[in-house]
């Protein structure tokens, strides 16, 4: 009988409670030196296949007979009233079906608001009226026929000119909002008593996700069903956002993601283009699809919040005595903020510390989450401060790091940590990056106007996962099983290390487990976000796969006349004492069935902080002449508990460094204040990295410990941790390299050029 | 040839079978094939030729196919991602792709194969730098790349 227990988890930083459903016990975490036959070995993914020959099916790939194609006529200014819409002449085009506006659109709630059409336009990209048409080309031509009366009204755009005072007042309240606060012990009086302190502002700019396959859905109702194929990262959290905005109950919204071309923390919920594609469909009763130019994506899908921050930081006798940090993010329109402060406040035990982060509306394309939200940027300053503060003491910024990273308890909340192997992380990176080689002033390049360098970060995130999650394993009379659950694989490799948990569980080989995903039909699935997939979906798998196991081997036992004690599982195999019997004769003996395991996650142990822990060490060079910095070394250490697929994992630390390089050196979305426009809304002004920024070598190492009191697996995420110190490593770098501290990310070669002439000047 | 201003037929030469489409002047092949020939596997990412998702072989050289108009390719062949497979054989560079995980959420694959395909035909062992320039331009947001680079090398070696 499921029950109802109470359940605390962390997401991307913040902590909720809540109330879930379980069934029956968890499973204990396997006992140490446990003999996997899947788990924690490198597998290739199940669905390599599909991928590399290109037949696995993205949303973007889904064309349905009779279907209609979507564009969205967006405002061209950041901020103006919609006064009238003229559609007379779009309508009249050949092959238009359907104008939607602000004047004849069904309400729809979304986000806080009541319709997908504003009055009021906030942002260049915002959404105006959207076209069906039966090609897209068609779609184009109406857009540029439909007459909009638009009155125009004072914008901000830029984070520091809306904090200002003489910004105009996009809120009732101002522009500003204080969001998140954490205090313990006196700050104030830390930076008093220290022998050193360091007072610098810190600039993270926005960066834009750029996911390849950009945010889209086919949406096609049939007057009983509207089923919905999104590139979602959260299946059910899309048909609870369609459940919202059209007033339909869950028995007739079905939502599919089968494969997804990246999301990275923008693809969390429905999408407008989702309920504007319902809408037509559900108008004109024909498939209608509605996807994303790159240019919108770049516009209306999301960012990392620019950041302004201040911190000043106190050290004495070779401590850190008292950390202040402020934080300011340009969120456009978004209704919610990341937490840069979120590192300070739960990285290091510093008994004196004050945080502040401030929203700040403006009228630029609001953020979404994306990788780490807040703690990439947060990280980049607090880590970049600590070095500052580091070399003005004259002390090793490792060195002074260690004797506040080794504390066994979460200092904001008090908790013990589930599990904590930060300075293990230390170990093995300087040992990597060769720490010993460091010298105060940085050591001479390839050439003598090249400067070399190398610094280090640390990484702090949650990851522990948490319910709810379900699966079910279905087993077929011949052996074979198909997992099931409502998760979605984003390219992590989900698919793959579901099976891996399912097959070593349930004693099947790989081969023989098919994986379903991505469909609202299934059993819930959480998001794919917060690195909570592994750590949320895998228990769940593994108690679904032993409730099937049992129930095999009672029907093992059943047809062997054996007692059920004497039987196990192996590879496919009901193993006895004295016999072999493949799965699939003892099933085929009985009359067709389907064995059944169901599992759900159990909550976490609300006395405990779940947290994931690394450190990233990079060596550079950089041109003095030129501020290029070339990026020679990474070597990223983790400690996420158990790993359970070393292959894939050690694909994800490779990717998140390079995504994290971009926001380091080259991307940057560019507005122009006066227009409010993005300049660079394309992948060629937009520097995403290519293959020739990779750095010439990336060493990608894991604690690989199982955290024994985070979940049955003893496995928690890593989605998120490789993308979040990476930058301030590079920045400790380069000005451990050259002397010149470069406070704003990224570090483009114009910021390292004006950091070397401030350093030399003070020299 | 004279054409348009409407649609016209195109004789094209698509995995190897030989077949009339009609076609407008400004149809890019990518169109052509994702929506007339219901060629998925080929990616639309930019439509602007930034970033090579929808690279595919004109007559063994490769394009971007969002740059390229199916008039432009009459009498010629094009081969996507679907057809470099042989007889249910995975070609050496998707084997090399799956083994050295060289792809996470999949959607610049098909690009990347068919650059390295194209590079292996006029290079046999290619080094990793050979790699790197034939993939320079084809962007991938998860950052496969140093995975995609050991696949192309290992897909040289494989070949042989």
């Amino acid at each position: 009988m499921p029950r109802v227990v109470r359940s605390r988890e962390e997401f991307e930083g913040e902590i909720f409670e809540s109330l879930v459903l379980v069934e029956g016990k968890d499973l204990p975490v396997h006992p140490a030196g446990t003999e996997f036959n899947e788990i924690a070995k490198s597998r290739r993914r199940i669905d390599g296949q599909q991928r590399v020959t290109g037949r696995a099916k993205y949303t973007q790939d889904v064309y349905l007979p009779g279907m209609l194609h979507v564009r969205v006529l967006r405002s061209p200014y950041p901020r103006a009233r919609v006064r009238r819409i003229d559609t007379k002449k779009a309508e009249k085009l050949a092959g238009v079906r359907d104008v939607l506006h602000r004047f004849n659109a069904p309400k729809a709630a979304f986000r806080g608001e009541e319709t997908i059409f504003r009055e009021e336009v906030r942002f260049v990209g915002d959404e105006v009226a959207a076209v069906a048409a039966d090609d897209e080309q068609s779609a184009v031509e109406a857009l540029r026929m439909i007459e909009v009366d638009y009155e125009l009204l004072p914008h901000v755009v830029d984070l520091e000119e809306a904090i200002g005072d003489v910004a105009p007042r996009l809120e009732t309240d101002g522009n500003v909002a204080e969001a998140a606060t954490h205090k313990r012990g006196d700050a104030k009086r830390g930076l008093k008593e220290a022998d050193f302190v360091i007072d610098a502002t810190y600039r993270t700019s926005t960066q834009l996700h750029n996911s390849l396959e950009t945010h889209g859905a086919v949406a096609s109702w049939d007057g009983e069903q509207l089923t919905v194929y999104e590139s979602t990262q959260h299946a059910f959290g899309v048909r609870q956002g369609l459940r919202t905005a059209l007033k339909l109950p869950f028995s007739k919204i079905r939502v599919l993601c089968d494969y997804m071309g990246g999301g990275f923390g923008s693809k969390g919920g429905v999408g407008k283009y989702s309920i504007i594609a319902s809408m037509f469909s559900m108008r004109l009763g024909r498939p209608v699809r509605c996807v994303l130019t790159r240019e919108e994506e770049n516009l209306a899908a999301g960012n990392r919040s620019a950041t302004l921050q201040q911190l000043r930081i106190g050290g004495k006798a070779g401590r850190i005595t008292a950390l202040e940090h402020t934080s300011w993010a340009n969120v456009g329109q978004g209704k919610w903020v990341a937490n840069p402060t979120g590192p300070t406040n739960t990285l290091y035990d510093i008994a004196n510390l004050s945080s502040k982060s401030y929203k700040v509306v403006t009228n630029a394309g609001s953020l979404s989450a994306f990788r780490a939200p807040g703690y990439v940027e947060g990280t980049f300053a607090l880590e970049s401060a600590i070095d500052e503060l580091a070399d003005k003491m004259g002390v090793d910024p490792l060195a002074l790091r260690r004797k506040h990273a080794a504390s066994p308890k979460d200092p904001m909340v008090g908790k013990r940590y589930s599990d904590k192997h930060l300075i293990e992380c230390y170990r093995i990176g300087a040992a990597e990056i060769g720490w010993q080689r460091r010298r105060s002033g940085g050591i001479r390049g390839s050439a003598p106007h090249r400067r070399r360098g190398i610094g280090m970060a640390t990484q702090i995130w949650g990851g522990g996962g948490g319910p709810p999650a379900y699966a079910t394993v279905h087993v077929n009379p011949d052996g074979t099983v198909v997992l099931t659950t409502g998760s979605q694989d984003i390219g992590t490799g989900t698919r793959t290390i579901l099976a891996q948990i399912c097959a070593d569980e349930l004693g099947v080989e790989l081969d023989d487990v098919q994986v379903r995903l991505g469909d609202t039909d299934n059993p819930y699935g959480p998001i794919s976000a917060g690195s909570l997939t592994t750590a949320s979906v895998g228990p769940a798998v593994r108690i679904a796969a032993r409730d099937a196991k049992e129930q095999l081997l009672g029907a093992a036992a059943g047809v062997l006349e054996t007692p059920k004690a004497e039987l196990r599982l192996e590879a496919g195999v009901v193993v006895t004492k004295g016999a072999r019997t493949p799965l699939s004769e003892i099933l085929g003996r009985v009359d067709n069935n389907t064995v059944i395991g169901k599992g759900g996650r159990h909550p976490n142990d609300p006395e405990l902080s779940l947290r994931t822990f690394g450190a990233h060490f990079a060596e550079v060079e950089v041109d003095v002449r030129t501020g290029e910095i070339t990026v020679e070394h990474v070597v990223a250490v983790h400690d996420i508990g158990r790993i359970i697929n070393p292959m894939t994992a050690r694909s994800q630390v490779e990717g998140g460094v390079l995504q994290a390089l971009g926001f380091a050196l080259s991307e940057e979305r560019f507005l122009d204040r006066a227009t409010g426009r993005v300049m660079n809304a394309n992948l060629e002004n937009y520097k995403v990295p290519t293959v020739k920024d990779v750095p010439a070598k990336i060493t990608v190492k894991f604690v690989d410990r199982p955290d024994r009191r985070a979940n049955n697996l003893g496995a928690k995420g890593l989605g998120e941790p490789p993308i979040i110190p990476t930058a301030a490593a590079i920045a400790n770098a380069v000005a451990n390299a050259t002397g010149a501290r470069v406070r704003h990310a990224p570090l483009t070669r114009a910021r390292v050029l004006e950091a070397l002439a401030i350093a030399e000047a003070k020299s | 040839m004279l054409r348009g201003p409407g649609a016209t037929d195109v004789a094209l030469t698509v995995n190897g079978e030989h077949l009339t489409v009609r076609a407008a002047p400004r149809r890019t092949v990518l169109d052509t094939l994702r929506e007339t020939l219901g060629l998925t596997g080929t990616k639309k990412v930019c439509d602007e030729g930034t970033c090579g998702a929808c690279t595919v072989l004109v007559d063994g050289g490769p394009v971007y196919s969002c740059m390229t108009l199916a008039v432009a390719c009459e009498g010629k062949s094009i081969e996507t991602i679907e057809g470099i497979a042989k007889d249910g054989e995975l070609h050496p560079v998707q084997r090399a792709f799956i083994d050295a995980d060289a792809f996470q959420c999949g959607f610049c694959t098909p690009g990347q194969i068919m650059s390295i395909v194209a590079l292996l035909r006029e290079n046999a062992s290619p080094t990793e730098d050979d790699v790197r320039r034939a993939v320079a331009g084809n962007l991938c947001r998860c950052g496969a790349y140093p995975n995609i680079v050991k696949a192309g090398v290992s897909a040289g070696k494989r070949q042989k």
